[in-house]
């Protein structure tokens, strides 16, 4: 009796989060295999695709390059080093566009592959990594330059660290892919499933993890069938420890807080990471990539890209190396004339439309969608007053009122905006979508986002402008008190002298000279101090 | 009887709150106004000297004395005006000129003689150089306030517009980035 209590008083999981919603899904390109990315005319690789700090460049204009060589250098601890996606030379170091909503460029290195692919062979891969020091396997992934394939792009290595006071106890693998349109994920879990559980291991390792657990939504039984048929198939793996979890299709569970959520129950608290709660979240991609890192040795130099949208005559999901340009990419995908086409870079919910088309696949892009223009704007209309109806409250999976921060954001109140927890919001696009006045509420929040940044920034430059000037203002003051100082002190010398003077006058002729030299000199001697 | 009891009872506590009040006086003694470090703190510290007052400071004092309008500060613009305006209490009112977008001041240093000139004027020491060697502005504490532009005997001092770098840009509000619809085209 007591027990069968127990049995109900014990936390379930939910399986879900709450708020979200269910948009079409269009996932066109879910049948068609990964194709491999011709070698483009010339590489274009930006010196920051990550989230931190910019890199330095290691190789100079005229230099020859190897498939995999680092080519610039992370600079502080959140960051990720560059490494040249074929071999050939460098042609030149210069400012490009890259995909970010701005249209303004970083400083790129561009390479001209010669078309061999001779690959560096510097890093030994390590095919017994379970006998390998944890530390050894996180400075491989720190060098290899591998980031959160998700779209976040945050260095890997440093979620992947073993804190005695956080040890984490469970990795999760993020296979949910719930943006309508990208099939990337679904795709390499079909085609790569060996090779994710194997990076899956690799980080269970690395953190001294327990627990593993692949989540996937409903919409991909074939994945799921995929990957739960290789842990059976794999070997040297302890699998019986290993889960896979179906969850229902639901937008926007493959956002990290939203599926721990859904997984455990837990909630993150705002601010925090999962590493707080004992947990280790990476995407299925990223563990590609560290599979590749630690048993290929090979650093992060492609991805995969699903490549759609309904102005594309073939669209499909391609492999290609970091720096394609993103022109080269739609042309061998049918699409060569791109007026009238917006494009997308990611999902159609959380992406950015790209307002110059010259940039390169960077290590964030996921997806790239070319739409027509008369679709991009059909949906659009013009923006009507908030008729309070509640549909953003409902969807909104941070818990946010949105309507009510929407009207702050929009009367530049952003101190109010964030007593309506601004920063909470994950951007998901939902609030937006589900609008009947078509009020852009996501843009309102990253506006007043920037905002707040710009304020802070101001603010901080004010307290510096402050300092500084304080420090010149004591300066000249000081610096005249001294000046009248010495001026007294001249003054009084003077007076002493001459009245010394007129003293000995009667007495010697050539001493009071002397002594008035060496007044003379005296006073010298202070001004110039 | 009662009565005398009421009284003295009564003026002791008096007695004891005015002890209590003038230690604490003493105690937790502030310098100065406090209010001028309130304003201060909100204005730019361009120290640009556009309010007419030598710099903000000045210019704070000179509010809380309410010898000068709270609408003077352009860099700080009306956000600047408003916080201002509420922490008097007093109504807001439009600051009449636009604020600039942010400048730098630029020495065209081939023409630079060195005389010094610029470094004396600078509010916030942002200028670097010795007699007769040239000078240089340090871009990242330049307030763009043009108080160095005037003293050049040579006019070798331009203002320039502020870079705009990647890490600095933010979404503009909706409905003002008809920018991007050009772009595109043009990019094509």
């Amino acid at each position: 009796m007591l027990r069968k209590l127990l049995e109900h008083l014990k936390p379930t999981t939910p399986g879900t989060f709450p708020g979200g919603m269910y948009p079409p899904e269009h996932k066109i390109t879910a049948t068609s295999p990964i194709s491999q990315c011709p070698l483009p005319p010339v590489l274009i690789l930006p010196l920051k695709q990550h989230i931190g700090e910019t890199c330095t460049p290691l190789v100079d204009v005229g230099d020859s390059v190897l498939l995999g060589q680092k080519i610039a250098k992370s600079q502080g601890y959140v960051s990720a080093s560059i490494h040249a996606s074929s071999s050939g030379k460098v042609v030149k170091i210069e400012e490009h566009p890259i995909p970010h909503p701005s249209g303004m460029g970083r400083p790129c290195i561009f390479i001209e592959p010669d078309g061999k692919d001779t690959p560096d062979e510097s890093l030994e891969p390590m095919p017994d990594y379970r006998n390998t020091e944890p530390s050894t396997i996180r400075e491989r992934i720190r060098i290899c330059g591998i980031v959160g394939l998700g779209g976040a792009v945050f260095p890997s290595f440093i979620k992947m660290v073993r804190d005695q006071r956080n040890p984490i106890d469970t990795v999760i693998l993020n296979g949910i892919e719930c943006e309508p349109y990208l099939t990337n994920d679904h795709r390499l879990m079909l085609e790569k499933s060996e090779e994710i559980l194997r990076g899956m291991d690799i980080i269970m390792h690395a953190v001294n993890a327990k627990h593993g657990i692949i989540a996937i939504e409903d919409n991909k039984l074939d994945a799921v069938e995929g990957i739960r048929k290789a842990l059976t198939e794999m070997h040297g793996i302890d699998t019986c420890n290993i889960e896979v979890r179906v969850l229902p299709t639901r937008y926007p569970q493959g956002s990290e807080k939203q599926l721990i959520y859904a997984l455990t129950g837990r909630e993150i608290p705002a601010g925090r990471l999962p590493l707080h709660i004992g947990l280790l979240c990476q995407n299925v991609g990223t563990a590609n990539a560290v599979h590749n890192a630690v048993c290929l040795g090979r650093s992060l130099t492609e991805r995969i890209i699903t490549v759609s949208g309904d102005a594309v005559p073939q669209p499909g999901n391609v492999c290609a190396r970091i720096g394609t340009p993103v022109p080269f990419l739609f042309a061998r995908h049918g699409l060569h004339d791109m007026d009238d086409v917006h494009v997308i870079h990611g999902g159609p919910m959380m992406g950015e439309r790209l307002s110059k088309l010259d940039v390169p696949v960077v290590k964030s892009t996921n997806g790239l969608l070319a739409m027509k223009r008369d679709t991009f704007y059909s949906e659009q209309a013009v923006e009507e007053p908030c008729i309070r109806c509640g549909h953003c409250v409902e969807v909104c999976p941070s818990g946010l009122v949105p309507n009510e921060l929407a009207w702050h954001c929009r009367n530049d109140q952003f101190d109010r905006g964030q007593e309506y927890d601004l920063f909470d919001c994950i951007e998901c696009g939902c609030c937006s979508y589900v609008c009947p006045s078509h009020i852009p509420l996501v843009h309102y929040f990253r506006y007043a986002k920037g905002q707040v940044a710009k304020i802070e920034k101001e603010q901080e430059f004010a307290r510096i402008s402050k300092i500084r000037s304080g420090a010149r203002d004591n300066r000249l003051a000081r610096e005249q008190a001294e000046r009248a100082a010495r001026r007294s002190r001249a003054k009084q010398q003077h007076k002493a002298a001459s009245a010394d003077k007129a003293e000995t006058a009667g007495k010697s002729e050539t001493k009071p000279a002397a002594k008035e030299t060496q007044n003379t000199n005296e006073n010298n001697e202070e001004e110039s101090t | 009887m009662g009565i005398l009891a009421a009284i003295l009872s009564l003026g002791g506590v008096a007695l004891a709150a005015g002890i209590v009040l003038a230690i604490a006086s003493r105690v937790f003694h502030v310098e100065g106004d406090p209010m001028v470090g309130k304003i201060d703190a909100i204005l730019p510290q361009t120290q640009c000297g556009q309010c007419g007052y030598p710099g903000c400071k000045p210019y704070a004092e000179a509010v809380t004395r309410g010898e000068a309008d709270v609408n003077h500060c352009v860099p700080g613009g009306e956000r600047a005006m408003l916080a201002i305006a509420d922490l008097m209490g007093v109504e807001p009112k439009q600051v009449e000129e636009e604020p600039a977008p942010p400048m730098l001041a630029f020495i065209r240093e081939d023409e630079c003689i060195g005389c010094t000139l610029c470094i004396k004027a600078c509010p916030v020491d942002a200028i670097i150089g010795a007699p007769k060697q040239y000078h240089t502005v340090i871009e990242d504490h330049c307030t763009g306030c043009t108080l160095c532009v005037e003293p050049c005997p040579v006019n070798c001092i331009d203002m320039v517009l502020k870079p705009e770098v990647l890490e600095e840009w933010t979404w503009s509000a909706p409905g003002t980035h008809k920018k991007i619809e050009t772009g595109n085209k043009h990019a094509a």
